[in-house]
């Protein structure tokens, strides 16, 4: 190895070439997934946005996170949303074009809010915690569901059942009844 | 890249994107992706601070398992939303979703 390539083969070296190959996976994914009018192009941009985001977990500490992204947003609600793309086909649908203004407005607002928010962040004087600590272990995080989190650990779990059980309700048996009221009709 | 400054200011840009795509898409799909654009903008600043400010790395890990356990949730619903509004109007466009006007 010559001494240059020993110069950029550094270990430092290498974790920024990552973390800048993760936030362009971000970004990118994320300018994917709103910019395009094809929707299938969006949920492909979603997917690498979260991938990207799976990356900044593992820069900040935590794999056990970033594979809980990878499996429930890309493995579950990305491919839901793609389930719900088949099956109500907008992609034969007549898009009218986009009314400008609107674009003008969004990018206006957001603009506003990043400027707002970014001043906010860059002049707070941010302080560590006094006495900081503890462990990164996942064994620690199931202790912590089950004892101080317990309460809110059973609520999120309710909360999915009924929200399953109520998108059931309402993608099947209200849209089969809508159905075949508009059949009776014509 | 080892700055809590950095990471907000990243979740930011996200935070950012996801909402001029919420005001912009008429597609209710396209604003569903947004929205997940948005709440993982939330969930690098629940880590971020968790990284670099907080006693107890275990806590900000839990909230971000919960804010995902919401997402899926919120993502359950809103697509069935679709499913139920798309056989009522053969669109998917909310600009057609107005039955409601006075």
């Amino acid at each position: 190895m010559t001494p240059v390539m020993a110069h950029y083969i550094r270990p430092e070296v290498i974790a920024y070439a990552c973390f800048g190959l993760v936030l362009l996976l971000v970004f990118a994914g994320a300018l994917i997934a709103v910019i395009p009018k094809n929707i299938i192009y969006n949920v492909f941009g979603l997917a690498t946005s979260l991938i990207g985001v799976a990356g900044l977990f593992i820069f900040l500490g935590s794999e056990f996170l970033a594979m809980m992204e990878v499996l429930i947003y890309v493995g579950a609600i990305a491919i839901a949303i793609v389930f719900a793309i088949m099956l109500s086909q907008p992609m034969h649908l007549q898009i009218p074009p986009r009314w400008r203004p609107k674009v003008i407005f969004s990018l206006v607002v957001s603009a506003v809010v990043f400027v707002s928010f970014g001043v906010l962040v860059a002049h707070t004087d941010w302080q560590a915690a006094a006495v900081r600590g503890g462990s990164w272990q996942v064994r620690r995080l199931g202790e912590l569901l089950l004892t101080r989190y317990e309460l809110a650990f059973e609520l999120i779990s309710l909360v999915l059942l009924v929200a399953i059980i109520g998108a059931i309700i309402t993608a099947a048996a209200l849209g089969r009844a809508q159905a075949g009221r508009e059949e009776e009709e014509a | 890249m080892n700055s809590l400054t950095v990471y907000l200011f990243v979740a930011l840009l996200l935070f950012c994107i996801g909402l001029f795509g919420l005001l912009q898409r008429r597609s209710l799909i396209g604003m569903l992706i947004s929205i997940e654009l948005m709440l993982n903008a939330a969930a690098i600043n629940f880590l971020a601070f968790n990284r670099f400010l907080a006693p107890d790395p275990a806590v900000g890990q839990i909230l971000v398992l919960f804010v995902m356990g919401i997402a899926a949730a919120e993502a359950a619903i809103a697509l069935s939303l679709i499913l139920a509004l798309f056989r009522r109007l053969r669109s998917i466009n909310i600009e057609q979703a107005h039955d409601l006007r006075g």
